[in-house]
């Protein structure tokens, strides 16, 4: 693939036609291709699964599995609880997962994924507490509501938008809006609003964070089953700009264009950050290094039980050792329904004839250890489960699996010398969009940090949105540092003609399996439900049973399998959800 | 040779230069140095005997004569035509500017003291003794009266300081290289490296002549009321400095931040009433904390109190501070301030400084620029005042420069309920400040406070008790309006501001 063919790929024909004319001999900084350990991860995939030596084998109470944060808040959870009786492993050199950050090179830290989180409402406690144990929150105000620290809310300005020469203030593009324009952005608003403030008969919002608290009435699961796109074209919203910021907002926290996104999750993204109709959406918290902080700030919490580089290669529940017979996904079904029902599991983890076995091989695929242990939070998304489960790798597969599937992404941190000339309009914001590109744009690392001049680092972030997640990642994995480089650059050049001399570094992060992908039909289709009951001993955490990728939707996962676990062992705790 | 008629033609454009190098000198002095009288009358003082000396050393040159004219007109080409921007230079860089000023005029002066002289010993051959004065001395005397009209009505108005000297050094090399034409029969040997010289002379004074245009402050002199003597752009702002009849004006990106007529109005207002608070009931100011104020004037009031051991002036950017206390007018106006051993300069955002550790201040005096961009806003936060507010010891106060309250009515109140708002208790005063106007201050304390009675015993030029208690009284027009607090998330008074000042653009 030549230049002007890669350009044209992932910025677009006409783009890549005016890009290859006038910059031919484009210039490169230095830099490479960080982190995402595909290489371990794909051998594991094809077969890697080395029997640790007899004398390697180890005992934990629990195993979690997985450094995301939805294994840091299970291990947050288990240490709340003072069960201290664990150990997690973790495939990547460091913790967090697609909420990890990086600090080399830059004058701050700088996040490699998710990157805010929005202030959560009273009713998710869980989530107020560990951010009131961090110092984030200032008390509550006369409604109860959590106050954010001002230095912990998004500075002001927070977004601008890049339009046909000019960057304009906000996400949607007010400049030469029509009256029609204007009215349907107001109808559109007031169906925000209407959701934002619907109930059910039990009393729960439509779209709740944690999902988990979210209505199942049918009047809200139907939404799941017509795409973002058809149900604006339903309802007569034909702005183009109303339309590119729904298909932005899909495409932001998705990864997904908003005729591939169901409805549920396109109103999900705005409803459920309003406290109540006509409100403001929730302020947004972040830090230079984005959730970066949330995780070190975890890690630090449970780091004497953390094994970084040590990627899980198989999980062996003891009871399918014994039984060859068990291994059907009907018995599945049944033990499962034991094991949730708070018996203690349905292998009698604790008895010493059930538990797990955990083997893990180091970052160098040198050795293997095991770990026995009575369960396993698996906090690792659901299509490795196909791997790494013995009993599905064996037969066994429950047809939910298949039903996930997961975006590719592409984040590159540019390190700048210097902030790029001011072009025409708003200045420099935290987020900071193109219009017409398929890229989201960039935030700005020091922005959060009050520095204004000199160097900074900017991270850029392209999600894959090709249909079949397989052909995106093939796209994302077959196109090397320089391809990637060229893309962010070129795609920056527009609104930044200055971007390649100022750009002293360019790391680019192929994330192949970024994100669950809330498409039509997923997320009430039943699929996650069945997912996060216990197999077992193994008991699930991921954002993915959610249905979508979010820091709250992780840590409450986390929480739940934790409390999962703790019932199982027969401990008493209140929970926290 | 019928030559000669063009060779007093020489001299008018001779003498026109004489004489506009010294009127350049004049006036740059003036403007920079102030007091016209006197530094017109010691560079006149000084060029004439130059002259003078200039034309007693004529008698020392014997052979070559017109190859020597054509050097000294490139010489006076160089020095004359480079002095504007040489001075303009030394003197933002130099504290001996006076040495460098005189010894410039002086050279200038013996140069151009060595034209006529050589130039009669040339003609002599030529014409009568009485002729010879009596033409000569005509043309030179009109050339004089030619410069002396064209200086200030189109050469200083029209072309600047700086064009002007460099429009001329051109002028006095052409008339060298043309010499070269019109004396070569009196020349022994090739003048082809004379020619060669005097091209080079005015090709590198052409090329300052259009660079000077592309660069600064030509382009500034339009936006500013008066002449520009420095200017400098730092990693973070653009400082200029203009200098009129009154006195100098500083301003950071174009924005004025003091007139050095009025400014004591301005500072005294800012400094005086928090160290009386501060020093309330018998507590002793020792420790004080300056944010912003780089130009060193609220540190030269702090500094008036003896009590006063240390204090900290947290500016940005280091090329302000370096200037006020290198640039010799500055540093004079803020009486040396810099020198003083109680002061300690940290050049850091003052938001990022305020994290870090330090012992709690009696006094704070908070001087930004006025709050027109984002990251001047975040300076007036209600996180910035949280932050400050925890720096300070019990009963130390705190006084904010708040913006006009009259032009921009509801920035103004934004500052005050912003600092309410973070913990403050806080007194909304004002002043007259004539190159300002109206001009607004908040004086402000954590624990409840009145407002101090009388003026203190220090030397002062406005305070006094009476215009004290006047500060405090607002006028209806500058009293409250309803108005949302200055947060980080959502810089409102960014926002007031622009809305407010657009209205006087």
């Amino acid at each position: 693939m030549n230049r002007r063919e890669l350009l044209a790929a992932f910025l677009g024909v006409p783009f890549a036609l005016a890009a290859c004319r006038t910059g031919e001999s484009a210039r490169f900084p230095e830099g490479e291709i960080v982190g995402a350990s595909d290489r371990l991860g794909h051998l594991i995939r094809d077969g890697l699964r080395p029997e640790p030596a007899a004398d390697a084998w180890e005992r934990a109470g629990v195993v979690i599995v997985g450094g995301g944060v939805a294994g840091l808040a299970a291990a947050w959870r288990f240490l709340k609880a003072g069960f201290e009786d664990f150990v997690l492993l973790e495939l990547e050199p460091a913790p967090g997962g697609t909420a990890r950050a990086g600090e080399a090179h830059g004058v701050v830290p700088y996040p490699w994924g998710a990157h805010y989180l929005p202030a959560p409402l009273k009713e998710n406690r869980a989530l107020v507490r560990l951010l009131d144990e961090m110092g984030v929150l200032e008390g509550a105000d006369a409604e109860g509501e959590p106050v954010v620290a001002e230095q912990f809310v998004c500075r002001d300005p927070e977004e601008r938008i890049y339009y046909r020469g000019r960057w304009y203030e906000g996400l949607y593009l007010r400049a030469g809006e029509s009256a029609e324009d204007a009215r349907q952005l107001q109808v559109f608003n007031a169906e925000v609003d209407r959701w934002a403030g619907w109930r059910d008969a039990k009393g729960r919002r439509a779209f709740a964070i944690p999902v988990a608290n979210s209505s199942d009435d049918a009047e809200t699961t139907a939404l799941d089953r017509v795409s973002m796109t058809e149900w604006m074209d339903a309802r007569g919203f034909t702005s183009t700009r109303l339309r590119w910021l729904v298909d932005y907002a899909c495409r932001d926290d998705y990864g997904l264009r908003s005729e591939q996104a169901s409805a549920w999750a396109g109103l999900f993204y705005f409803a459920s950050r309003m406290r109540r109709p006509g409100a403001e959406s929730q302020p947004l918290i972040t830090w230079p290094e984005g959730n970066g902080h949330l995780v070190k700030y975890l890690y630090d919490r449970s780091r004497e039980r953390v094994r970084l580089g040590l990627a899980v290669a198989d999980i062996r529940p003891r009871e399918f050792q014994k039984g060859s017979g068990a291994t059907d996904d009907e018995s599945r079904g049944v033990r499962a329904n034991v094991g949730s029902a708070g018996i203690g599991g349905g292998f009698g983890g604790l008895d010493g004839h059930g538990g797990v076995e955990v083997v893990a091989v180091t970052y160098d695929e040198r050795s293997a250890v095991g770990i026995r242990a009575d369960q396993v939070v698996f906090a690792a998304p659901q299509f490795l489960t196909k791997y790494l489960l013995k009993p599905y790798r064996e037969g066994a597969l429950p047809a939910h699996v298949a039903e996930f599937e997961y975006g590719a992404w592409m984040v590159a941190n540019l390190f700048l010398e210097e902030r790029p000339r001011q072009a025409v309009g708003f200045p420099l914001a935290w987020d900071n969009v193109l219009y017409e590109s398929p890229s989201l744009g960039y935030v700005v690392a020091t922005h959060q940090r009050g520095l204004e001049r000199g160097p900074t680092v900017f991270t850029y972030y392209y999600p894959l949105t090709d249909a079949d997640p397989r052909a995106a990642r093939t796209r994302l994995l077959s196109t090397d540092w320089k391809g990637w480089a060229d893309v962010a650059l070129s795609d920056l050049e527009r609104a930044h003609p200055d971007i390649r001399a100022i750009t002293t570094r360019l790391d680019v992060m192929r994330w192949g399996h970024a994100m669950i992908r809330p498409r039509t039909g997923f997320l009430w289709g039943g699929a996650r439900q069945k997912a996060r009951r216990p197999f077992g001993p193994v008991h699930f955490a991921h954002t993915d049973l959610s249905g979508v990728a979010l820091f709250e939707e992780a840590f409450d996962h986390g929480l739940r399998a934790a409390e999962e676990v703790l019932t199982a062992r027969g401990l008493k705790f209140e929970s926290l959800r | 040779m019928n030559r000669t008629p063009i060779l007093f033609l020489n001299v008018l454009v001779i003498a026109t230069c004489g004489l506009v190098y010294e009127l350049l000198a004049g006036t740059l002095a003036s403007y920079v140095l102030g007091d016209s009288v006197t530094q017109f009358s010691v560079i006149i003082g000084i060029y004439l005997s130059a002259l003078g000396a200039g034309a007693w050393l004529s008698r020392f040159l014997d052979r070559e004569l017109a190859r020597r004219f054509v050097d000294v007109e490139l010489g006076v080409a160089v020095l004359g035509g480079a002095s504007a921007p040489l001075l303009f230079l030394s003197f933002a860089h130099l504290s001996f500017f006076h040495v460098v000023l005189y010894g410039v005029v002086f050279l200038i002066g013996v140069l151009v003291g060595l034209e006529i002289p050589l130039l009669m010993r040339i003609l002599k051959d030529h014409l009568d003794f009485k002729e010879l004065v009596a033409r000569v001395l005509a043309f030179d005397y009109a050339g004089a009266l030619i410069a002396s009209l064209l200086f200030p009505i189109f050469l200083v108005p029209k072309l600047g300081l700086v064009r002007t000297s460099l429009l001329f050094g051109i002028l006095n090399a052409a008339v060298g290289l043309w010499a070269t034409w019109l004396m070569r029969p009196l020349i022994g040997g090739s003048v082809t490296r004379l020619r060669a010289q005097g091209c080079v002379v005015v090709a590198l004074l052409l090329v300052a002549f259009v660079k000077a245009d592309a660069i600064t402050s030509l382009a500034e002199d339009g936006m500013f009321a008066d002449d520009i003597v420095y200017s400098k752009t730092t990693a973070y702002q653009r400082i200029v400095i203009t200098r009129n009849r009154a006195g100098f004006q500083l301003f950071l990106n174009g924005n004025l931040q003091f007139s050095s007529a009025d400014e004591y109005r301005y500072h005294e207002a800012l400094v005086h009433p928090v160290m009386m608070l501060s020093g309330e009931g018998g507590r002793v100011v020792r420790r004080v904390l300056v944010l912003g104020g780089g130009d060193g004037l609220a540190l030269r009031e702090i500094l008036k109190y003896p009590s006063v051991e240390s204090v900290t002036l947290v500016d940005l950017d280091p090329g302000m501070t370096q200037l006020s206390h290198r640039f010799p007018p500055l540093a004079r106006l803020n009486r040396d301030s810099f020198d003083d051993p109680r002061v300690r300069v940290v050049n850091q955002d003052a938001m990022i400084w305020l994290e870090t550790d330090a012992p709690p201040f009696d006094a704070a005096i908070v001087d930004f620029p006025d709050p027109n961009t984002f990251a001047l806003g975040k300076l007036y936060t209600t996180r910035f005042y949280k932050m400050l507010k925890q720096r300070l010891a019990p009963g130390a106060a705190v006084s904010v420069q708040s913006t006009s309250p009259l032009f921009a009515r509801n920035s103004y109140w934004c500052i005050v309920r912003t600092l309410e708002a973070a913990g403050f208790q806080v007194r909304p005063y004002y002043t007259a400040v004539p190159s300002f106007g109206v001009w607004g201050f908040a004086l402000a304390r954590r624990e409840p406070f009145d407002i101090p009675a009388r003026a203190p015993s220090v030397e002062l030029k406005f305070l006094n008790d009476q215009s004290l208690a006047a500060m405090f009284t607002l006028s209806a027009d500058l009293g409250p309006v309803p108005v949302e607090i200055n947060r980080l998330d959502n810089q409102s008074l960014v926002r007031y501001y622009e809305a407010e000042w657009k209205r006087y653009e």
